[in-house]
């Protein structure tokens, strides 16, 4: 089995095509660079390098969500385009999960952390167990304190991952989590690789959680401003029209 | 006779997410358009965000018919063109992601296209005869230019709005008097029952620039004459206020263009862009046209709207220029006319 892997979801770009028992090849890329100018070149770099023949996967993982909106659909899209021309599904891989996997093995508490602004970070709560990622909290958008208060429900010692890392780690060490035992996960291991949305990739692909290139599409774990702001304004409304409501009954 | 060239073209710059597949630049197979106005109404515009989520889950369904309807698969295929500028980058960068990843796996060249050059070249689609040189008015909700269209991907700017759009100026009056979004199919409507002579709104001219246009005065104009009725108690009559206000507009683009008609000396005016539907600026400059013995071409409606037949058509005459376009192709926002990032 062959699956081409990418993730485009945060600032760093990554392809990777796995097998079962290798990764033919992984490249990732932490650039200022846009993802639209970088992740289909990164394709191509691999696809000489490694005589590969795209007829040849079995199917197209990427990190479906969250993450940045644009990154997510740069990926997406891409990874829906390889599916429709090649004739391959798509397997969508949870993002915060692939981040997780970077961690294989341990039992410590793996928490990834992506700086998902408004005071929010998109992140889950996983630990391995014989080899198998196990997940606690699934991915979720909340703020660093909800998240240190969720923490505090499971022992051990928490390692912490990804682009959020740099923003929240100070806060972490000396007033949310102070006297936890947290470590902070080294650059090699700290940002998403293609080479961890594949190898959970080839576990979905044997589970049957395939899906076709044109069913796909990114999970964003959040409503647009827009809609966000459409909702609040109706609930407003709808909370004014039963405050006056509820004024008008007759009191008897 | 040299080989036929198929295109598949893809185009997602702003609220339609449109694919095609077009024959020699002219012969339009199949034009599957899937528009999300309905869901942008209840925003009173379109929302970029909501436009972006709306094209990644449709563009494969998009792509896959209009292949199917033109009974072709991908191996039929011999280039891909896309939008890759003008509009809105999360919106553009869909299609150009899902044309590059698909131009990619099955080896074909790659053609990016300029928005405003596609809405040009859809007058290709429907005019076998037209060739250029020919001037283009193009005006839509983003856009207001006089175009001279020299060759084949060869374009000078003419004039253009010095603030907003023609389109622009027709969804802010619409909004002002009531009618909701998008504007210019309303006001074109209500103002066939309407007085266009009723109320004056002025027309902008600009010194030493006899080409250009402003809409910005008109539409403040409309709103004043609004506020004072509303002021005073006043009302008055929407019919009355869109056929003015559609008049002036109108009066201001045909005259400009006609300006720009005697200053190159062609034959030949087309228009394009959604405004280029608007039936009181046809037949204004039909009838312009035919004064000045200048032979006078215009799109369907279908043609006129975003749609991806027009991309088809103007990739093909940059693919027989030689134009490539590489995997790290861009979405490039505010792309300009005639300009090639390569």
């Amino acid at each position: 089995m062959r699956i081409l892997a990418l993730d485009s979801s945060g600032l760093v770009a990554t392809v990777a095509v796995v097998e079962e028992d290798k990764t033919l090849a992984e490249y990732t890329v932490n650039y200022k660079k846009t993802h639209s100018q970088t992740l289909l070149p990164m394709l191509d770099e691999i696809v000489k390098m490694t005589e590969l023949d795209l007829a040849s996967i079995d199917a197209i993982a990427v990190a479906g969500g969250p993450g940045s909106f644009t990154g997510l659909r740069i990926g997406s899209a891409t990874a829906k385009g390889l599916g429709l021309a090649l004739g391959k599904p798509l397997i969508h891989i949870p993002t915060v999960d692939a981040l997780a996997w970077n961690l294989w093995g341990t039992a410590s508490l793996v928490c990834p952390i992506m700086d998902a602004r408004r005071n929010q970070v998109y992140t889950g709560i996983y630990t391995f167990r014989e080899g198998k990622l196990v997940v606690l909290e699934s991915q979720m958008a909340v703020g660093i304190e909800e998240l240190a208060e969720r923490l505090k429900k499971y022992e051990g010692t928490v390692i912490f991952l990804g682009d959020g890392v740099p923003v929240h780690r100070e806060k972490l060490e000396k007033d949310l989590l102070a006297g936890r035992d947290i470590l902070f996960a080294p650059p090699h291991m700290s940002h998403q690789r293609a080479a961890s949305v594949g190898a959970l990739g080839i576990q979905y692909y044997k589970e049957g959680k395939t899906e076709t290139a044109a069913e796909h599409k990114p999970d964003y774990l959040r409503l647009s401003q827009a809609e966000r702001e459409r909702a609040e304004r109706e609930r407003a409304e709808r909370e004014r029209a039963e405050k006056e409501g509820a004024g008008k009954e007759p009191v008897c | 006779m040299e080989k036929d060239i198929l295109i598949l073209a893809v185009e997602s710059s702003c609220d339609e997410t449109a694919a095609a597949v077009v024959k020699n630049g002219r012969d339009v197979r199949s034009n599957v358009i899937s528009s999300q106005i309905e869901l942008h109404k209840l925003y009173g515009g379109v929302v970029p965000e909501i436009a972006s989520r709306k094209h990644i889950e449709k563009i494969n369904q998009v792509i896959e018919e209009a292949l199917a309807q033109a009974e072709v698969t991908l191996d039929d295929i011999d280039a891909i063109g896309v939008t890759y500028g003008p509009g809105l980058v999360g919106a553009l960068l869909v299609g150009v992601a899902e044309a590059k990843a698909i131009a990619y796996a099955k080896g074909l060249p790659l053609v990016g296209v300029h928005h405003i050059e596609g809405h040009i070249s859809a007058n290709y689609v429907e005019h076998p005869e037209l060739e250029p040189p020919f001037l283009c008015l193009v005006v839509s909700g983003g856009h207001t230019h006089l175009v001279c269209v020299r060759d084949y991907g060869k374009y000078e700017i003419l004039g253009r709005t010095r603030d907003d759009a023609a389109g622009e100026a027709f969804d802010k009056v619409a909004r002002a008097i009531g009618l909701g979004y998008p504007g210019g199919p309303k006001i074109d409507r209500l103002s066939r029952e309407g007085n266009p002579d009723a109320i004056f709104f002025p027309r902008a001219h600009i010194e030493d620039a006899p080409c250009d246009f402003s809409f910005s005065g008109v539409k403040s104009a409309v709103l004043n004459y609004i506020n004072g009725c509303q002021m005073k108690g006043e009302t008055y009559s929407q019919a009355d206020v869109a056929a003015s206000f559609q008049k002036a507009v109108t009066d201001v683009l045909t005259e400009h263009s006609m300006q720009a008609v005697r200053e190159t000396g062609l034959k030949k005016f087309a228009i394009a862009g959604g405004v280029a539907s608007n039936s009181s600026l046809r037949a204004s400059l039909e009838e312009a046209c035919r004064k000045e013995g200048v032979r006078f071409y215009y799109p369907s409606p279908i043609f006129c709207t975003d749609n991806a037949a027009m991309i088809g058509a103007a990739a093909y005459y940059e693919y027989l220029a030689g134009t490539r376009h590489g995997w790290d192709l861009n979405a490039v926002p505010n792309l300009k006319l005639g300009e090639r990032q390569v």
